[in-house]
């Protein structure tokens, strides 16, 4: 019995490590099909669309309600030690350094990361794949790099845009509701904000956008040819890409300070 | 791919609005962020025994207004004392020569900026001039353990009168 626990638990371990070794590996081959796949910009431009565009309205909400929590949330903890004034610096530093990466990161997994492993994995189903391959077009080329290639240039953009909409949502928040003097708002954020934390925060967008984006081609091309396999794969994207996200959050976080 | 025109166009105004919010995080929001159009103003060096916690983009103000921005700050080996260097906004261009330099605080606990206090000569400073009279940053720690000390100080002087008054009242009758 526990020999068998212990068999099961080994086996486990094993897929994990292949697992990566498997994801890092077709990472290699993305990479190398990026600067082919630039050749044809139209497709590209398709994808920026589907993973970018098609997702803007969702991130703007939801940056609009994280800002609006933070004036909330930020005035309450600001005013015990009478210092409402740095709310702007307070939910400005957050929303640039954490919560416009991750939150961000994490809603494009589930907006456009599902999708795209849908797509890709419906499209394999259909055996569409096979097909690109029997007339000697590699899919990684027409189908998968683009797809990569979308997400990462999407998701730093969407995470600006989350950005700005957040710290409007706290000012809204902060100097109309709770009655903060607007120009000390903004004039201490400007002080207290540095360009190296706007970097970082782009940085963080940027390597989030390329593992959002692996995660979800790479469940969508490996996933098993049936409806149920898509729709496993597509599970499997949004927990990977969001343990994923914050894991790597911590470590960017760890080599930034 | 046939083109399509939505597509075409609601892709480049999503790519435009997420430029236009980098433009926007990266240049207006930290005070010391990318400045547009190059480097404009003169440059003015001023040398402190201690500058406090003063950064690369911290004001130079005069009579509470900002005249311009810390441009850096050096050291001086032989002199040990701190060189700030200033970048001045043209339109401010007749600060006397013999004006001062102070480092100063924002507030209780705010940041540091330098403050300039115009002096009375008629001859006013130019690119590379340098500001002769400076007054160093006022460290808040320095100043509360020299009142402590004083104070402590004090109050063991007063006790020792107390007790030698009240010892010699013992000794007199």
């Amino acid at each position: 019995m526990s020999g068998a626990g212990v068999a099961a638990a080994d086996g486990a371990a094993l897929a994990a490590i292949r697992r990566v070794g498997a994801i890092g590996l077709f990472f290699g081959r993305i990479l190398a099909q990026c600067l082919p796949a630039l050749t044809r910009p139209r497709v590209v431009i398709h994808q920026i669309y589907n993973a970018g565009a098609r997702s803007l309205i969702i991130i703007m909400l939801c940056g609009l309600f994280v800002g609006m929590v933070l004036g909330l949330q930020g005035h309450d903890l600001l005013a015990r030690f009478g210092s409402e004034d740095a709310l702007g610096v307070a939910a400005a530093l957050s929303l640039l350094k954490e919560l416009g990466p991750v939150v961000g990161a994490l809603l494009f997994a589930g907006r456009a990361g599902t999708s795209l492993t849908s797509e890709i994995g419906l499209m394999k189903a259909t055996d569409q794949l096979t097909a690109m391959e029997i007339m000697a077009v590699d899919p990684l080329r027409l189908v998968v790099a683009p797809r990569f290639l979308g997400a990462l240039i999407a998701l730093p953009l969407l995470v600006a845009i989350f950005n700005i909409v957040g710290l409007f949502g706290a000012q809204l928040v902060g100097v109309q509701l709770m009655g903060i003097d607007s120009g000390a708002f903004w004039s201490q954020t400007q002080a207290a904000v540095e360009l190296d934390d706007v970097y970082e925060g782009v940085i963080k967008s940027v390597v989030f956008g390329a593992a959002c984006g692996l995660i979800a081609v790479y469940e969508g091309y490996h996933a098993a040819p049936t409806a149920e396999g898509v729709g496993l794969a597509t599970t499997r994207t949004v927990v990977t890409s969001s343990v994923l996200t914050l894991l790597l959050d911590y470590v960017l976080t760890a080599a930034f300070l | 791919m046939r083109p399509n025109r939505a597509l075409e166009i609601g892709t480049g105004l999503f790519v435009l609005l997420g430029f236009a919010a980098l433009f926007f995080l990266t240049t207006q929001l930290p005070g010391s962020g990318l400045s547009l159009g190059g480097v404009t103003g003169y440059r003015l060096t001023a040398k402190f025994d201690n500058v406090g916690d003063l950064k690369t983009g911290s004001p130079v103000s005069m009579a509470g207004v900002t005249i311009g921005r810390v441009e850096s700050v050096g050291f001086d080996p032989n002199e040990f004392r701190a060189v700030v260097t200033m970048r001045i906004d043209t339109r401010f261009d007749q600060i006397p020569e013999d004006s001062d330099a102070s480092i100063q605080t924002q507030g209780l606990l705010g940041g540091k900026y330098v403050g300039i206090g115009p002096g009375g000569s008629e001859t006013y400073l130019k690119d590379g001039g340098q500001i002769e009279f400076t007054q160093s940053a006022i460290v808040l720690e320095s100043l509360v353990n020299k009142f402590f000390a004083n104070f402590a100080g004090r109050a063991g002087e007063s006790k020792q009168d107390d007790s030698t008054s009240e010892s010699s009242k013992e000794g007199s009758p």
